[in-house]
């Protein structure tokens, strides 16, 4: 019941001949009685077909009809069919790392495509292969301030996602790390209580723009208050916002990361995703996961190759900048083919149109009695709004109705469970929103 | 080839989105707002399709060479769990839905896979309990170190400060445990490539927090002295870590959850097939005993009485979010039907067939190059090329010699207490003739390295480029197009 083995019964025997042992059995001798499984209960194994008609009932189970105003982080945009037609080539998806350059020219010159995309979109100047996803790039990024500035303390701005501000926690609780926080508010970060926390035993401030609740900030001032005191600055951004937003690059930061999900990857239920990292050129041999550097053959043509991995635990082991191995190159790839596929110009309009569509919800939803929408700044695609009753239930409600209508903040924030966080991306079209607003305002 | 970059034309597009059909036309402030376009490429989607498709070709792959990579278990990779995996039941399922009031029972099917899959892989590896979050398989170790960490906290072993790491493991063994917190201590391996039990002897005291060790080593071979070697960390209250890169080799046969190991991690890109991506996506889940159980992170996906899945977040003692969400969603859909397909022969059966294949190619180049350990190996054979190397014909030379030749190099320079190591580990997967077909050349490798060793240096010949300048791509660091 393996039909990926391929050894005939006369060509396993042949080979126990060559192996010099009587039997498939005697090739275990070095595991001990004692040592065999005390139980292998598993199923029998199935054919292809029962294979998939049991899994594609599993899937028929989870409900994706809702028209979808959720984000937080993750959103529902547009891929093009060539995005997943071409990162679906056996010759992409299983090749082994390229650790060969000669055979593995078509993932580095795609990394090295990838890895100028993201400096292109972040306004830094040198990108990183790629790394997990946006909360463990973040916490990367976080390890590598502390690297670069040997100090200790970091200060989380209260914009940042509370999901990976969970992660960064975990990771920190038990090391001796100062870890503040400050204030959650809705609009843009409060300058007076990062300023009071900022000393000189700083590593970082770490930021996110636009913020958990979608408001967007010029962060210029507070990263030229973090490098007066000699920390760095980390942005968390959203790839899709760049489009129209100012870039981290443009603001001083020293260290970007984000979710790339929305550059052509599917939800996929939380993974895989693409964490992606771009610093300043300076801090470039701190930086964790592979890098692709440009090079010549030995016929001056040129290529590409993994390079500076003097950084990294296969050449450093317990020194090296992180315990990093894999990147996630296929995921990269799928950016890199995103990103040109929608270029320059599609880019922009992408963008456009996520703020248009939001903007126009925005209006709308403000039309309904008793609901507020919270305006104490501009936002991108994310807003917050104030409901008359609890925002969960209301959730539940709109579910009913065929909407997962956004993501009730009272889940994280104590104080808060009035709130909804809605998402409008450039997929949604003017009477799924009109429809939307019409159901909540039925459900309230 | 030229960059896609350098393919630009102004004004060019490659895709189109919809008009706005919206009543409003908003603008960002300028405070806020981009200077310049992102300079992007501008290219037609012909010229993207076909740009990537080239690039595609100038790949090995397993669906078009061999590759023999001792310890990265680089079987195919079956097409039907591709083909699942991008199911819009699944693709399209937002991570926050679960969270919301009632959504659970939206997902009912993605909690069902993630709680399936966990139960099997506590059945197949002796563990009580797992986890499917970590992202890869150095987050798994790294999780596991937490988890030993969190262990030693609520026990009040406050001492704890060293994990002990044999010279034969993959370099992300030390590299996670150190950023977990811990120093490290390397022990040499005895000279039948097991562990050197007086060194580990003299090594372990109260400050030490455990062991973590792959079984298979990466010599291929298991540990005889297993039993022993948990006694003396268990001894000083130590855990046991099993790094599950080699998992392939037991299945069936041997359960690290049997062998007195407290906690271990899967790749299920090496043992459960779900593809390399030319580098990840991974995933690496975690095995405990209940020893570690209460300290698992949160979520945790709960089948109810009434046989509903949940997410329970309801754990005190956990270690809390190490990521996002439940995992690599995708890539553990595609170990699960890859499961569900082999069932308990078939995974028997790859343990089997894979070691039969190693042992096969083993014996056969044994009267070419020299083995390292001459005795029965498990999943793959360790050689050294130190025969060849004395007349200048490095393990890196035969490496681009096979890639001259249309196959993978196995693994080389690795383990790195093996001098000049060629480590070549076959899978169940591959055939006899395929096999055949890489010992005849490994055997031409070694003719040529006694007729002309300097006919090596100019290798490979048949690729689109010839040996790169490493020196170079790191002292002129290059990274991105100039734009």
């Amino acid at each position: 019941m393996n039909p990926y083995i391929t050894n005939t019964d006369a060509e396993v025997r042949q080979m126990l001949d060559i192996a010099g042992v009587p039997s498939i059995d005697g090739l275990f001798a070095d595991i001990k009685p004692k040592h065999r499984p005390k139980s292998f209960d598993l199923p029998e194994g199935l054919s292809e077909y029962e294979v998939v008609r049991k899994v594609t009932g599993l899937s028929l189970k989870n409900n994706v009809h809702l028209v979808p105003f959720l984000g937080g982080g993750f959103y529902d945009h547009y891929i093009p069919s060539a995005v997943g037609m071409l990162t679906s080539r056996g010759e992409f998806y299983t090749a082994y790392t390229p650790y060969q350059p000669e055979c593995a020219q078509g993932t580095l010159q795609s990394l090295f495509e990838y890895q100028s995309s993201m400096c292109a979109l972040t306004g830094m100047d040198v990108s990183n292969a790629s790394l997990y996803d946006g909360g463990t790039a973040l916490y990367e990024a976080m390890m590598m301030a502390m690297g670069v500035t040997g100090r200790s303390k970091i200060i989380m701005d209260g914009g940042v996602s509370p999901i990976y501000r969970k992660i960064l926690k975990t990771y920190t609780h038990h090391l001796h790390y100062q870890f503040e926080e400050t204030p959650v508010v809705h609009g843009q970060s409060s300058r007076p209580e990062i300023e009071k926390l900022l000393d000189r035993n700083t590593a970082a401030v770490i930021l996110q723009n636009p913020n958990f609740f979608g408001a967007i900030d010029d962060l210029t001032d507070i990263i030229e208050k973090a490098h007066s005191v000699g920390a760095l600055a980390i942005v968390s951004v959203y790839p899709v916002s760049l489009g129209l937003l100012k870039t981290p690059g443009a603001m001083g930061a020293d260290i970007v990361t984000g979710e790339g999900q929305s550059l052509g990857l599917p939800l996929n239920f939380g993974g895989p995703y693409l964490g992606f990292m771009t610093v300043r050129g300076k801090y470039m041999r701190k930086m964790p996961g592979r890098i692709v550097g440009e090079t010549v053959d030995t016929q001056g043509r040129r290529c590409f190759v993994n390079t500076l991995q003097a950084r990294e635990q296969h050449i450093r082991r317990e020194k090296a900048t992180s315990n990093i191995c894999t990147n996630v190159s296929l995921c990269a790839l799928q950016a890199a083919i995103f990103m040109s596929m929608i270029g320059r110009q599609g880019l922009k309009e992408m963008a456009q149109l996520n703020l248009d569509k939001a903007e126009y919800a925005k209006q709308e939803i403000a039309k309904i009695k008793g609901v507020e929408v919270k305006r104490s700044s501009p936002t991108f695609n994310e807003f917050t709004i104030c409901l008359p009753k609890d925002a969960s239930d209301v959730v539940g409600a709109m579910i009913k109705k065929g909407f997962a209508a956004g993501f009730p903040l009272g889940r994280y924030y104590k104080g808060m469970e009035k709130y909804l966080l809605v998402a409008v991306t450039e997929k949604r079209t003017k009477a799924e929103i009109d429809a939307y607003v019409k159901a909540l305002e039925e459900t309230l | 080839m030229k960059l896609i970059f350098e393919k630009s034309v102004q004004g060019r597009r490659g895709f189109r989105f919809p008009d706005s059909d919206v009543p409003v036309k908003a603008k960002v402030p300028q405070k806020y707002a981009r200077g310049n376009d992102a300079p992007l490429p501008e290219v037609s989607e012909l010229d993207v399709v076909r740009h990537y498709t080239l690039l595609s070709q100038k790949n090995f792959s397993v669906d078009t060479h061999f590759y023999p990579l001792g310890s990265c278990t680089m079987k195919y990779n079956p097409k039907f769990t591709e083909a699942l995996s991008r199911l819009s039941g699944f693709a399209d399922l937002h991570p926050l839905l679960p969270q919301l009031a009632g959504g659970e029972m939206l997902t009912q099917g993605a909690l069902e896979v993630l709680y399936e899959l966990e139960q099997w892989m506590c059945e197949m590896t002796g563990f009580s309990h797992f986890t499917l979050q970590p992202l890869a398989g150095a987050h798994g170790e790294l999780t596991g170190i937490m988890l030993m960490a969190a262990y030693h906290k609520a026990k009040g072993n406050q001492k704890k400060k060293y994990v002990i790491i044999p010279d034969s493991a993959h370099g992300t063994n030390p590299a996670s445990a150190a950023i977990a917190g811990y120093e490290t201590i390397s022990i040499p391996s005895n000279k039948d490539g097991g562990m050197d039990i007086a060194k580990l002897k003299s090594a372990v005291n109260d400050e030490v927090a455990g062991l973590m060790m792959t079984c298979p080593s990466t010599y291929g071979l298991f540990e005889s002295n297993i039993d022993e070697i948990a006694k003396i960390i268990h001894s000083v209250d130590g855990i046991m870590y099993y790094d599950g890169a080699n998992l392939n080799a037991l299945l069936g046969r041997c359960r690290p959850g049997d062998l007195g190991f407290d906690v271990m991690h899967i790749n299920t890109h090496k043992t459960f097939t779900t593809p390399h991506g030319g580098g990840g996506p991974g995933a690496g889940p975690v095995g405990v005993n209940d020893k570690l159980a209460k300290f698992l992170p949160i979520s945790r996906v709960i089948k109810r009485k009434d046989g509903t899945f949940a997410l329970d977040y309801d754990y005190p003692d956990s270690i809390g979010y190490i990521a996002a969400f439940y995992g690599n969603f995708a890539l553990l859909l595609r170990a699960y039907a890859y499961l569900l397909m082999l069932g308990k022969e078939g995974l028997k059966a790859t343990a089997d067939h894979a070691v039969l294949n190693a042992n096969y190619i083993m014996r056969r180049l044994q009267p070419y190059y020299k083995l390292c350990f001459d005795k029965l190996c498990m999943h793959e054979a360790v050689f050294s090329a130190s025969i060849q190397a004395s007349r200048g014909v490095h393990a890196i030379d035969i490496a681009k010699f096979l890639i001259d030749r249309g196959i993978h190099p196995p693994t080389v320079y690795f383990p790195i207490s093996v001098p000049e190591a060629v480590m070549i580990e076959p899978t169940e997967t591959e055939s006899k003739q395929t096999m055949d077909a890489f010992i005849d050349e490994m055997i031409a490798a070694d003719a040529l390295s006694k007729l002309d060793p300097g006919a090596f240096k100019d290798l490979p010949k048949t690729m689109p480029i010839s040996r790169p300048d490493e020196v170079k791509a790191a002292r002129d660091v290059k990274t991105s197009y100039a734009f």
